[in-house]
């Protein structure tokens, strides 16, 4: 493409990404919000695919746009379900007109300073350190994947601690209360539209996590549609969703964190850093790591989506192990206590998948 | 300097700027749970224009690897902020 058209182009996207993100945050309607945030959310996948970020432009179109916007939407119907829309806000005064150009004035300082240090950054010289001393080492990481590596193997710290962060979250929703009631069952056509729609998102959450080590794709963007096809099977008014019940579920849950700190300890027993694959290694480790990340995020991302513990799958729990009553009442601290046993079972479950 | 990256990154500092007053302003809990959603876009939009390095020329997988991290942590914030509006709201007695 010469260079005209593509200047044309991104300014267009530009305009694109500001309006929208301008109309999302003025309206007060609060679906019509989230709609157009939806709308901000895939223009802004383009903007990465442009930048030549297509592992961000995945991740956006699934994540960003994708399961935030559902789970936006599901909090609207909530809300609207339970009072009318504008009820919410009838405690609230708008503020002062002075006030809302003391905060304009406020942010429009905030974007001079960051775009100020902004482009400061793009003169220094000493920008490319650190992809060059990716480039160097990539041979070694076990992926061709330059993201997968700093993810995985190079940045492995920030990814564990990551997965940290959704078991975190989770577990907050989970002491929140309970899921949402379900789904009305949906019509034929949109019955069979997910009997297509859900295979096909399984098979390319395989795909990608797959793929993940030498081409665009990892354990983010293939648990983020593995949960997509449980929330396509929720609308569609299934109960289960294909969650497992009980302490699998809570395996699942945990087994991200649980492998990737398996993976760590042990590498530190053999004397190497925590974290520190062996090159002949990597490339199993990273690959037997995200299968487990992938479980972990897509279940993390459904069960955000119920909104709360699912109760039907924790009562499952005392049906099927004969768990004692009091046990199940407190299961937001179950997770905890179960992760030692976690870690060996998901383990050996990984191990002999590879 | 390349065109592009300053067209992209100045564009993440407005996006910054308008979720960032928007989250001062708005009352509704839930359009505020989507100004810092967009407030977290600009960041990203900051970043990848840092990492971009013009047409045909590898770009720099940190700042990438960074935003990816931040988008599935933004996502579980969100999870979170939304759990406890809607907790909110089932109390009883609340305004």
């Amino acid at each position: 493409m010469n260079t005209p058209s593509l200047l044309a182009f991104d300014g267009l996207l530009l305009i694109s990404i500001v309006s929208l993100a301008w109309a999302a945050l003025a309206t007060r309607d609060a679906r019509r919000s989230v709609i157009l945030f939806m709308a901000f959310g895939l223009v802004l996948a383009l903007a990465w695919g442009r930048l030549l970020a297509p592992d961000v432009a995945l991740a956006e179109a699934a994540i960003g746009a994708g399961l935030s916007g559902a789970l936006l939407l599901a909090a609207v119907g909530g809300q609207q379900g339970a009072r009318s829309g504008s009820a919410q806000n009838a405690g609230h005064a708008d503020p002062q007109p002075a006030v809302r150009w003391a905060v304009t004035l406020l942010c429009a300082g905030v974007a001079g300073i960051l775009g100020w240090a902004l482009l400061e950054s793009f003169d220094s010289s000493a920008r490319d350190t650190l992809a060059q001393a990716v480039a160097a080492n990539l041979a070694s990481s076990g992926v061709s994947n330059p993201v997968t590596a700093v993810l995985l193997n190079f940045r492995a710290y920030d990814t564990l601690l990551e997965l940290a962060v959704l078991l975190t979250a989770v577990l907050g929703i989970f002491a929140l209360g309970q899921a949402r009631p379900g789904y009305r069952f949906a019509g034929p056509v949109f019955d069979s539209l997910a009997r297509w729609l859900v295979p096909l998102l399984i098979l390319t959450a395989g795909h990608l996590l797959w793929v993940g080590a030498h081409a665009p794709g990892g354990a983010f963007q293939a648990g983020a549609t593995l949960a997509a096809a449980a929330v396509v099977l929720r609308l569609a008014g299934h109960s289960h969703i294909g969650l497992p019940a009980g302490s699998v579920l809570r395996l699942v849950m945990v087994a991200g964190v649980a492998v990737f700190l398996l993976v760590g300890v042990t590498l530190l027993a053999l004397g190497r850093p925590f974290l520190g694959y062996p090159p002949a290694w990597a490339g199993t480790l990273i690959l037997v790591i995200e299968s487990a990340a992938m479980l972990s995020i897509a279940a993390t991302l459904v069960l955000a989506f119920l909104g709360g513990r699912p109760q039907a799958l924790w009562q499952a729990t005392g049906a099927a192990e004969s768990v004692p009553p009091a046990a199940t009442a407190t299961p937001a601290a179950l997770p905890e206590d179960s992760s030692g046993a976690a870690t060996h079972g998901v383990c050996k479950e990984e191990q002999s998948r590879c | 300097m390349l065109t592009a990256q300053w067209l992209y990154g100045l564009t993440g500092c407005l996006v910054v700027a308008l979720g960032l007053r928007a989250a001062l302003l708005q009352s509704a809990l839930l359009q505020r749970i989507v100004a810092v959603n967009v407030m977290g876009s600009g960041v990203f939009l900051m970043l990848i224009a840092v990492a971009y390095r013009g047409p045909g020329v590898a770009p720099d997988p940190v700042p990438h690897a960074l935003v990816l991290t931040g988008i599935v942590v933004a996502v579980s914030a969100t999870a979170l902020a939304l759990a406890l509006v809607r907790r909110l709201h089932a109390e009883p007695g609340d305004g």
